[in-house]
């Protein structure tokens, strides 16, 4: 093989790295720029949610409803048993300013077995998301109260209404002060006019 | 020695006359002594006494509970004559597991712990030293109650160079310091000795508030033979007794937001702890009485009592004859920091420095009006925060707004509602948003558990579904396996042989 040959094969060979080179810098730059952002913020939303489609939002699952927290269809704290927290850290995600609608000021519940009336058919077993319900067949069945997050479905499904739902009152370990009432402003002293009868 | 300047604050009417020159009294043996089995921060103690059991004085009725707890003992002799919920001395009103015993009016000792009488050094560790004081429940007795021993144990993980022993009393009224540094001067030092032996720190700094000269004397004497010990007077100014104020004000570090004062290297323990420290290494009684302040213009006769922890509050406000006139307001602790008693039938407790009975026109109660962004608060704030903008935000519900702005660097002294002209309760608003994300921060992480328990059970779910479908799809193939079989040898398929393929 000659020298010309050579060059020629060496110029073909810059020619196509040079152009690779600045294409690649190219799409590499568009990539970055021209890119159509996709919304992955669904996901994140649905990790914050407990999971376990009870449905108390109206949407038929967690992922479902995530997507409409998400689109504005519904309010970051639609979800009952994820509660207040659950609710801001969604809000806090979406950048949207939670709207306090009282909601968050009712105390929290959980599920609780009246014994007397538990017939161990062990249906609120197979119901609970977070296995929050023991007993076995013909036993009674008690919750665990650290377990359960209040979807209300084990009340549902009782045939024998043994299951009620009971706030969990403050202890000393969680109570905390309430937020401060404005104090009436002194009444003007007013003529009340006498009853006679 | 002149102390770092402390930027806020406020100057008060501070009372103190009504019982300064009181001297500390015994309080008579109540008839019945409630002992709930949480008066410190951390978990509540665990009851080694039934009911029906008779006890001495100094014995041990609850133990200590895994973690950050204090032990709890019987401050008389008597019978345990129930373990049951009773009303805590808390602004709540909610009730917490107490011993109730009744007093045999004997006193009789339990066998206690052997006296160290060392001179120094003492003739035991430090970490000896550490758990004698864990035994005998001592916690911090300026209010905040946390277990004592815990504090002497921060040497092990943090640099300690100064001990730091807080005498400002800055609260109005309260006096049981001040009578303790005057009364029992030589019992302090030699507690602080103990403490400053036990935490293995060089240097100690005993600070003292200004409007306090008979117990600055008292204890410059008390200290004249340990040049070591600084004695130091600080100018009268609330919250100088706030341990990360004082910790500036003594030594110009500041503790940085969110850190302890042992991050920058000092403890501070109360003068009460280190008498009680010095009570239970010198003869082994565990703390079960201490020093109250029981004052206020509603008190017919304020007084400084030495009360059996256990007493009630009713019983208190007898032995001072009685409310007169009938109290606006009735406090537990100071009347800046303190908070209301839900009743007189609450026990005093290790953390009670005072009972304060305020008529109305010592209680500053006047009709809320709105911020005149006048900017006092701004400048009473000690942390250097901005309540009027933070009350603003807890008020529209904004709690992160102001956690940004420096919620949780509050250290809920009370300045700014004591100066608001408007009456504004900005450090109500304050404890109630430090509570509620508290609680939210509670709610969070139980949301977290639940969802990993809800993770499990679906996964669990999954799994049993595809072995469900494993397993049909093995019966089908053995199924089509022995049709197969059949169609080939039509006469007879022995049961037993399609038994084993399924």
């Amino acid at each position: 093989m000659d020298a010309t040959a050579l060059s020629h094969a060496a110029q073909a060979v810059g020619a196509i790295g040079v152009l690779g080179t600045v294409l690649g810098v190219i799409l590499g730059v568009a990539s970055r720029y021209l890119s159509t952002p996709v919304d992955d913020r669904a996901e994140a939303v649905a990790a914050l949610l407990p999971g376990s489609n009870c449905a108390q939002c109206g949407f038929a699952g967690c992922k479902q409803a995530a997507a409409a927290m998400v689109e504005g269809r519904a309010a970051p704290n639609c979800c009952p048993p994820g509660g207040a927290s659950t609710a801001q850290r969604v809000a806090d995600l979406l950048g949207v300013r939670l709207v306090m609608d009282g909601s968050e000021e009712a105390l929290p519940t959980v599920a609780w077995v009246e014994e007397a009336r538990c017939i161990g058919c062990t249906r609120c077993i197979r119901k609970c998301g977070s296995d929050a319900i023991v007993g076995a067949a013909k036993q009674m069945h008690t919750v665990l109260p650290e377990a359960c997050y209040a979807c209300g479905l084990c009340v549902a499904e009782c045939p024998t209404q043994a299951i009620v739902m009971k706030p969990v009152l403050p202890t000393l370990a969680t109570w905390h002060w309430p937020k401060p009432k404005p104090k009436p402003k002194p009444k003007t002293a007013v003529a009340t006019p006498l009853t006679t009868d | 020695m002149w102390s770092f300047r402390v930027r806020g604050g406020v100057k008060l009417q501070y009372h103190k006359e009504l019982s300064s020159e009181k001297a500390v009294v015994p309080m008579p043996l109540p008839r019945r002594l409630y002992l709930p089995l949480q008066q410190h921060i951390g978990a509540p103690a665990l009851p080694v006494v039934v009911v029906g059991d008779t006890v001495l004085k100094g014995q041990l009725i609850a133990k200590a509970a895994p973690g950050l707890s204090a032990p709890v003992h019987a401050s008389s002799s008597g019978t345990v004559v129930a373990i049951e919920e009773y009303v805590a001395p808390h602004p709540s009103g909610l009730r917490q597991k107490t011993i109730i015993i009744a007093t045999d009016g004997q006193d009789r000792w339990a066998a206690l712990p052997h006296p160290i009488t060392d001179d120094f050094p003492l003739g035991v560790t430090p970490a000896e030293l550490n758990s004698r004081v864990a035994a005998a429940g001592i916690v911090g007795m300026g209010g905040a109650a946390f277990p004592s021993a815990v504090k002497l144990d921060l040497k092990s993980r943090y640099q300690l160079d100064t001990l730091l022993i807080n005498g400002a009393e800055c609260e109005p009224y309260l006096t049981c310091d001040d009578r303790l540094m005057r009364e029992e001067a030589a019992a302090v030092i030699d507690g602080v000795r103990i403490l400053a032996y036990a935490l293995e720190v060089q240097s100690v700094v005993f600070a003292i508030e200004r409007n306090k000269p008979q117990a600055l004397a008292a204890i410059r004497e008390a200290a004249r033979v340990e040049p070591w010990i600084k004695v130091m007077a600080l100018p009268t100014r609330f919250p100088m007794g706030s341990e990360r104020h004082l910790v500036l004000a003594c030594t110009g570090r500041e503790t940085p937001s969110r850190k302890l004062t042992a991050d920058i290297g000092v403890v501070v323990h109360n003068v009460a702890t280190a008498r009680a420290v010095a009570r239970t290494v010198r003869s082994g009684e565990p703390l079960i009485s201490r020093v109250v302040t029981v004052s206020g213009r509603g008190i017919r006769e304020p007084a400084n009592i030495n009360v059996p922890l256990g007493t009630l509050v009713e019983d208190l406000l007898v032995f001072c004859g009685g409310l007169h006139p009938v109290p606006h307001k009735l406090i537990g602790g100071g009347p800046m920091m303190g908070a209301p008693l839900p009743s007189v039938q609450v026990p005093v407790v290790k953390g009670t420095s005072g009972v304060l009975a305020l008529t109305a026109d010592e209680v500053n109660d006047g009709a809320e009006s709105p911020c005149i962004r006048c900017g006092s608060c701004v400048s009473a704030c000690p942390c250097g925060l901005v309540p009027l903008e933070m009350a603003q935000l807890v008020r529209r519900g904004d709690l992160q707004g102001a956690q940004a702005i420096g919620l949780q660097d509050c250290v809920s002294c009370g300045s700014c509602s004591f100066i608001c002209p408007s009456h504004i309760p900005l450090s109500h608003y304050f404890n109630f948003a430090k509570g509620q994300l508290g609680a939210l921060d509670r709610d969070s992480r139980r949301q977290d558990r639940i969802r990993s328990l809800i993770q499990a059970r679906n996964e669990r779910a999954a799994r049993e579904a595809e072995a469900k479908k494993a397993a049909a799809a093995a019966r089908k193939a053995a199924k089509a396996a022995a049709a197969a079989a059949s169609a080939a040898a039509p006469v007879d398929t022995p049961a037993s042989q399609l038994e084993e393929s399924t």
